[in-house]
């Protein structure tokens, strides 16, 4: 019998650590439908940039899976979880026995039904690292490329085709981008930044129509412009990849539900990263927290429990460090205020549009529940502590809006016990 | 394992550890040269943060149990398995400052001068027994040592 | 404003090449003589305040920095000299009198430069410390005419209270408020560390420091600041000081804006209060005054502590050593005209006093003649400089020596002489927090236990040199001291022989 392990980042690579701390005999079975060694899928914007090679977007080392003594099988995909008999089968009706289950499976891209979409040659997602390679073979520089979505993905599509097409155009249905990561006056500074580079925005609307013989050739949007299109990467969002789980009879709701030792209603069936829904403290709701820092600490915690540890993931919230053309930001916890609940909520603010910087910090009842900053992002993950551990912020000294805001605004005890105790946190 | 704890009761501020950390972590290693003839800007990995009359210096804590190798999206912090230090390597990173989004210490800096990385402290392990800073610091407020000693 | 007369006394040179910016200098002088100029990315000095204290030259990485006398030349008047016409500046422009910090300055003679030691050659063959056994124990105390024994051989006699050193040099006094808590750690740590005594000058002690009671003496000065049974049971001994050498028949005064709360407290005075020590104890007139403050002391402490008085060196020194010896003291103290200060009014520090070394020899010869040497120790200071200046003292009569300005010197001070400004780069004359951190005593007390190492060393070397296996078989021991360019006066006063003779 082994542990058996859907997936092949961040969770999974994890969840192979953690069980190798505990048990460092009993066999993994690890299952991926990639044909690739782990990598980094953050980094296929990279990739297409020239920023990264195949080589380096590997997560871990060439022999992590014979260090860890990790069977694999890539470009296996699971097309069935027998839970009764605690096998899986794969595509190719190979079955395999499972002490544990891990599944890991991530997101997949969400493509909304459109006039058009298929039967056309120039359509992509822009997920994995094989959308990547793909994009980087068909675009020519003198493509007209549309992006559709202008989340993080669409955002970091653009970035990474920028120096491979000169005309690409961003379709959004919202009226900013990075709506789900900034407020409106960050995301006008990013905008503001991107447009800078070349890139052109359309919002408030999507695509109604796509048209074309065989290819991409003009797009039809809902406000009834028609624009020219030769290329058209779809990336509205992702949602979890429950598939296989779903038919398992795993509950899912948005995404797997687990406890807190990320193990299913299913005995010996466990889930982590993307394809599962956690409890976002900063918004006290369950949602899917598509983040590789969680994904991994899912993993951990997955991977304990599945070798018989103790281990809790108890809270979590959004967390985003990324940046587009070299304007970075970090974001994390609440960044928008409902006006509704505006009264519970203090907002301290500052920002210099022409700098391109913004610091936004969100407080509830002295707590700091969340923050933007753009450009000044030294020493973020100290705000990001105070959200984690609820800190008091009338026990500090210094405005968290001031640059040099750090650990001399805590208490000299509060700071000697994070500094000497060996880095224990 | 040896970590370097910060006493701030005797931080004088000078900030002789960030000094000497940029040097140590410069390319000709050599004071002088290393500021006033290298293209790429001395940079220290250690943070004196002040308002005197407190200050004192912060650098990586090489957590056991770090946040930021667990954030990193390439794989290039890793914890060093005999050391426990905390590196970051450098050709894999790729600056996306998700490790500066999980320090509680801020103790990792944007170097973005060339190819844009994360530079930490590494405790000078592949320079010197003793990390830079704390040979330098004049009036011991720095010291190297296993926890509790 | 009118023109300030004032001429900067300093000028910092900069090596440009080896200059990097780092501001360390900005950072580290409290004078605020450097600045950073963002502009041209240049660090600039403003000399004017420069007082040559060395924090900068020291801290700076690249070696980058001197300080240099300014060059800038009044004409030559060997009357009207540049310092004669600033200090003429100064007041002209103040109305106030001049302050100084440390010890005399001025070229005056110094007798310990113009005696020799001794040493053995064939008859009376040399001791190598190293081999043989070296006592530098002092026994500080007054000692009983005679001593009684029972038929046992069990000693009868009832002994004063006595203080064993292991060796013969001392701290001597510093109070907490003129110099830093951390300075004074630093000086009690060290005393533990090394078997001797230090003293808290006339501030109190702070609690903390009770710990060190064994290797401290208390002081009672004429502002009894922070003096109250429990301190007084607190020390090894009590010191009475009725003078300092540095400034004979002045009182002291401790600005408002160094009482803070710990000093405050300490000194048993209101936060922000001026401290001022009356130059008389109001209670002392006369030699049975003292006499009566003497037998206070003990009474309150039960008789077992030695009570010490301390007295500047002044014309009629033997008379008054007498008067002391004879109101019941178990040690005077002698603290010459070259003793330091914090602050002492520049008049009185410059032209006030006599040398140590002659009010040494005559107050011993005195005591001797009078038959009353054996009553008390004698300790002096006043500027001992080194070990052979401690080992001539013994020679000339002295018990033991008292050092301060040795001791801060020891401690990084740079003898800026400026203490009164309350702004030491070092950490040492100063409450300025940021400044008093500076001074690490885990470093420091080393530095100074060190130093007390060292002298002893050497002074044990110099004792086996002249065959010498003890430093009581040296004291008052004057035929191993030979003068050289010493008037017939010098001579006599100091009790020995002229080299060669």
């Amino acid at each position: 019998m082994a542990y058996v392990i859907i997936g092949n980042a961040a969770a999974a690579i994890s969840a192979v650590e953690s069980i190798r701390k505990i048990d460092t005999k009993k066999p993994i079975i690890l299952i991926s439908d990639e044909p690739y060694h782990t990598y980094s899928r953050p980094l296929i914007s990279y990739y297409l940039g020239d920023k990264v090679t195949e080589d380096t977007m590997r997560y871990r080392g060439e022999n992590f899976y014979k260090k860890h003594n990790v069977t694999t099988y890539f470009g296996k995909k699971v097309v069935e979880i027998i839970c009764d008999k605690k096998q899986v089968r794969l595509e190719d009706d190979t079955f395999i026995s499972y002490d544990k289950l891990l599944i890991a499976t991530g997101s997949k891209p969400f493509v909304p039904p459109m006039k058009g979409l298929t039967g056309k040659e120039n359509i992509h997602t822009f997920l994995k690292l094989e959308d990547a390679v793909e994009l980087k073979q068909k675009v020519k520089k003198d493509m007209r490329v549309v992006i559709v979505g202008a989340g993080l993905i669409g955002l970091k599509a653009a970035e990474g085709l920028h120096k491979l097409c000169d005309d690409i155009t961003v379709v959004e249905l919202a009226d900013s981008v990075l709506s789900t990561i900034l407020d409106r006056k960050a995301a006008d500074i990013v905008q503001k930044h991107i447009t800078q580079e070349g890139i052109k925005f359309i919002f408030n609307t999507t695509i109604s129509e796509i048209e074309g013989e065989t290819k991409v050739e003009k797009l039809t949007l809902q406000d009834g412009r028609v624009i020219p299109c030769d290329l058209l990467v779809v990336a509205i969002g992702v949602r979890p990849n429950v598939d296989i789980a779903q038919t398992a009879g795993i509950d899912v709701n948005r995404g797997i539900v687990v406890d807190d030792s990320m193990q299913t209603n299913i005995a010996d069936i466990y889930a982590a990263g993307d394809v599962t829904e956690s409890l976002d403290v900063a918004s006290d709701t369950r949602r899917v927290l598509a983040l590789w820092p969680n994904a991994y600490r899912q993993g951990e915690v997955a991977g304990c429990s599945m070798a018989g540890g103790d281990a809790i993931f108890d809270s979590a919230f959004a967390m985003n460090a990324i940046g587009f053309f070299g304007l970075p930001m970090i974001t994390a916890g609440l960044v928008n205020v409902d006006e509704t609940q505006a009264e519970q909520y203090e907002v301290q603010l500052v920002y210099d549009e022409e700098e391109k910087w913004i610091k936004k910090f969100i407080i509830k009842q002295n707590q700091l529940k969340g923050f933007i900053l753009i450009s000044k992002v030294d020493r973020a993950g100290i705000y990001t502590s105070l959200i984690k551990e609820g800190i008091d912020i009338r026990q500090l000294d210094r405005a968290l809006t001031s640059d040099a805001f750090g650990l001399i605004a805590f208490s000299k005890e509060l700071r000697a016990e994070k500094m000497l105790k060996g880095g224990r946190i | 394992m040896k970590r370097v704890y910060a006493n701030e009761t005797y931080c004088v501020g000078c900030k002789l550890c960030e000094i000497h950390c940029a040097v140590a972590h410069s390319e000709s290693k050599d004071i002088i040269k290393a500021y006033k003839k290298e293209k790429i800007k001395p940079m220290p990995r250690i943070v004196v943060e002040d308002d005197m009359p407190i200050s004192f210096a912060l650098q990586c804590r090489h957590c056991e149990d770090a946040p930021c190798i667990k954030a990193c999206i390439t794989g290039a912090m890793q914890k060093g398995e005999q050391t426990g230090i905390v590196t970051n390597e450098e050709n894999r990173c790729v600056g996306c400052w998700t490790c500066i989004l999980v320090c509680p210490f801020g103790a990792i800096v944007r170097n973005e001068q060339g190819k844009k990385v994360a530079a930490k402290c590494d405790l000078c392990a592949e320079i010197e027994d003793t990390p830079a800073c704390v040979k330098n610091c004049p009036n011991e407020a720095l010291k190297y040592e296993e926890e509790g000693e | 404003m009118s023109l300030n007369f004032n001429v900067p006394e300093f000028m910092v040179e900069r090596n440009e090449d080896r200059c990097i910016q780092c501001e360390v200098c900005v950072r580290q002088c409290a004078n605020e003589v450097h600045t950073y100029d963002e502009e041209d990315n240049k660090v600039y000095a403003d000399e004017t305040n420069c007082v040559n204290c060395h924090r900068c030259v020291l801290m700076c990485p690249t070696r980058a920095l001197s300080i240099k006398k300014h060059s800038l030349e009044f004409r030559e008047n060997a009357n009207w000299t540049a310092s004669a016409m600033n200090e003429i500046y100064k007041q002209a422009q103040t109305g106030g009198i001049l302050l100084s910090g440390m010890g005399n300055p001025k070229p005056y003679p110094i007798y310990w430069d113009r005696m020799l030691l001794n040493a053995s050659q064939v008859t009376n063959p040399s001791i190598d410390p190293l081999r043989e056994p070296m006592e530098t124990k002092v026994i500080l105390g007054r000692k009983p005419e005679k001593v009684t024994f029972d038929e046992d051989g069990n000693m009868t006699t009832k002994m004063p209270p006595q203080i064993e050193l292991s060796t013969p040099i001392l701290f001597s006094a510093m109070s907490f408020g003129s110099i830093s808590k951390n300075a004074h750690a630093s000086l009690a740590r060290a005393a533990r560390e090394t078997g001797t005594l230090y003293n808290t000058g006339e501030g109190g002690l702070n609690k903390e420091f009770y710990e060190f009671g064994k290797n401290t003496i208390v002081q009672v000065a004429s502002g009894r600041f922070g003096v109250h049974k429990e301190y007084l049971n607190a020390g090894a001994a009590i010191e009475i000081k009725i003078g300092q050498g540095a400034k004979p028949g002045i009182g002291g005064h401790l600005p408002g804006e160094k009482v803070g709360e710990e000093v405050s407290a300490t000194r048993m005075i209101p936060e922000g209060s001026d401290a001022i020590s009356p130059a008389p104890h109001h209670d002392i007139y006369s030699i049975e005054d003292l006499r009566q403050l003497i037998y206070s002391l003990k009474e309150a402490t039960d008789y077992k502590k030695p009570v010490f008085v301390k007295i500047a060196a002044v014309h009629n020194a033997p008379a008054i050593a007498s008067g002391i010896a004879r109101a019941g003291a178990d040690v005077i103290v002698m603290d010459g005209y070259r003793g330091g200060t914090g602050a002492a009014p520049t008049r009185v520090r410059d032209n006030v006093g006599i040398p140590i070394e002659l009010a040494l020899a005559a107050v011993d010869q005195r005591l001797r003649e009078e038959g009353i040497r054996n009553e008390v120790s004698l300790l002096v200071a006043g500027s001992v400089r080194n070990s052979a200046d401690v080992v001539k003292a013994v020679a000339l009569g002295a018990d033991a020596v008292y050092i301060g300005s040795a001791a801060v010197i020891a401690m990084g001070c740079h003898m800026c002489q400026k203490c009164y400004t309350g702004k030491c780069n070092w950490g040492i004359a100063t409450q300025r927090e940021d400044l008093v951190k500076r001074l690490n005593p885990e470093i420091v007390s080393t530095r100074l236990a060190n130093l007390i190492r060292a002298w002893t060393h050497e002074i044990k070397e110099m004792l086996g040199g002249m065959g010498i296996n003890a430093i009581d078989s040296l004291r008052g021991n004057r035929l191993m001291l030979r003068g050289i360019g010493l008037s017939e006066k010098e001579l006599e006063i100091l009790g020995i022989n002229h080299a060669g003779e």
